[in-house]
């Protein structure tokens, strides 16, 4: 059992690597919408610390949207999820496999670049560990919360604005948790709560999606 | 040999056309059933219900736990609507074949799905079988399709003893003469150890213990 996953987890990996084009394209993205607001909103750092946790947050969020519609999408055309779904493993294991290291290649390095963004957008030094927290833990729930859409889009053709459309409410308080812990953080409140809430959203993704995203799967692949 | 499985009234209805209703068979341990049709009859999907994919077909379907030679078929062996993992391949329409990765990644991967440990050189041997000597470090977009199918068919000659059913569907897509023979060989071998193959072709099979079922509209 746990050599099935950790082949699958290598295989995932090496993919990963092999597509990078694919998944540098949301980072890009991640920077480049970031580093827009100093040139398009003010220039006035006071301001811009007040907006800076939402706008990484709300570029965060919409970043790893990007990457989703790629979470089942390679596996679905040549026929591995079929394979998958009639493995000896249980598919919730393989999919939960699959779910963490999207988040590897995408949440991970995201929350790594979010510090050197923060400075352009003049967020308190202090406030930093905590974003950094905030998106760890937002980021993998993001993937996780993202696999049951993306696992009821990929026999779409064309699935990519309906997926969005799908888990943009589910998403909502993430961000709502996320920005409000960082905001509080900066502005000397009580930011704990916050943090205890979105980590409790992510432990609670965790537990229910893998069997989420299965069931999706099977009526995707099933039709 | 005793049955293995039993469908009884199958019906299958797609776009407000009828593929298939009141279909009813039973297949029996070592047995080589064809399922022929013309396109569109329903083969691939009549598979895909077989071992549980599907969910367009109405019917029921059992499969029983396989005997193996050893034991006596006893009453109270598990019956079930749904495969276990451990005892079949299905080599399905989409070949399964990552093209990013190597041939030899990808029968490695096929393997660990059914959680299942060969050595490295088993897995050389049956690459070299299926003619990929030298193919086995190459991506394996940059094969040919019918090589790509080869990586596919690599899983029927890893040596599995666990593994006494194969569903395949098309098996004989894009291979070239060499190929469909020595595939045929394969099919008829396994079949003589007492495994059992359910397979969807265009191609006749000439074996004498093959049965044949028709899907659709007389060929």
């Amino acid at each position: 059992m746990i050599a099935v996953l950790r082949t699958t987890l290598a295989r995932e990996m090496t993919l990963a690597f092999r597509r990078r084009a694919d998944l540098l394209n949301p980072l890009f993205f991640f920077v480049v919408v970031v580093s827009l607001f100093p040139i398009g909103v003010t220039l006035d750092l006071t301001k811009l610390a007040l907006m800076a946790p939402g706008i990484l947050w709300v570029s965060a969020l919409l970043s790893s949207l990007l990457s989703l519609d790629l979470m089942f999408r390679n596996d679905f055309d040549d026929g591995t999820l079929e394979q998958m779904l009639l493995a000896a493993v249980p598919p919730q294991l393989l999919v939960l496999c699959k779910i963490i290291s999207h988040w590897l290649v995408t949440g991970l390095p995201l929350t790594l670049l979010s510090p050197v963004l923060s400075l352009m957008l003049a967020l308190p030094a202090k406030a930093v560990p905590v974003l950094m927290l905030s998106l760890l833990l937002g980021t993998l729930s993001l993937s996780l919360i993202g696999s049951v859409g993306a696992a009821l889009t990929v026999g779409l053709r064309k699935g990519g604005l309906l997926l969005t459309i799908l888990i943009m409410p589910i998403l909502v308080p993430v961000l709502i948790f996320g920005t409000s812990t960082v905001q509080a953080m900066a502005t000397d409140q009580p930011w704990q709560g916050y943090l205890a809430l979105l980590g409790a959203f992510t432990a609670g993704a965790f537990a229910l999606t893998p069997w989420l995203t299965v069931a999706a799967l099977n009526v995707t692949v099933g039709d | 040999m005793p049955e293995l499985l039993k469908a009884t009234d199958l019906f299958c209805e797609r776009d407000e056309r009828i593929l298939f209703s009141n279909l009813s068979f039973a297949v029996d341990q070592g047995e080589i059933l064809h399922i022929q049709g013309g396109n569109g009859a329903g083969k691939t999907t009549l598979l895909r219900r077989l071992v549980g994919l599907s969910w367009v077909v109405d019917g029921k379907v059992t499969w029983h736990a396989p005997v193996s030679d050893g034991d006596s078929p006893d009453g109270d062996s598990p019956d079930g609507d749904s495969l276990d993992g451990n005892s079949f391949w299905y080599l399905a329409h989409r070949p399964a074949v990552t093209l990013m990765q190597t041939p030899l990644e990808n029968l490695a991967f096929a393997l660990a799905l059914h959680n299942q440990v060969l050595s490295p050189e088993a897995l050389w041997q049956a690459l070299a079988t299926v003619g990929l000597r030298g193919y086995e470090d190459v991506p394996a977009h940059s094969l040919s399709a019918g090589q790509q199918r080869r990586v596919s068919l690599a899983r029927l000659y890893l040596e599995l003893p666990a593994v006494r059913l194969w569903l395949l569907d098309e098996p004989f897509t894009a291979l070239d003469v060499n190929g469909v023979a020595q595939l045929e060989q394969r099919i008829e071998r396994f079949a003589e150890q007492g495994g059992t193959v359910i397979m969807t072709s265009h191609h006749g099979l000439r074996h004498t213990a093959v049965r044949h079922l028709l899907i659709g509209a007389p060929l």
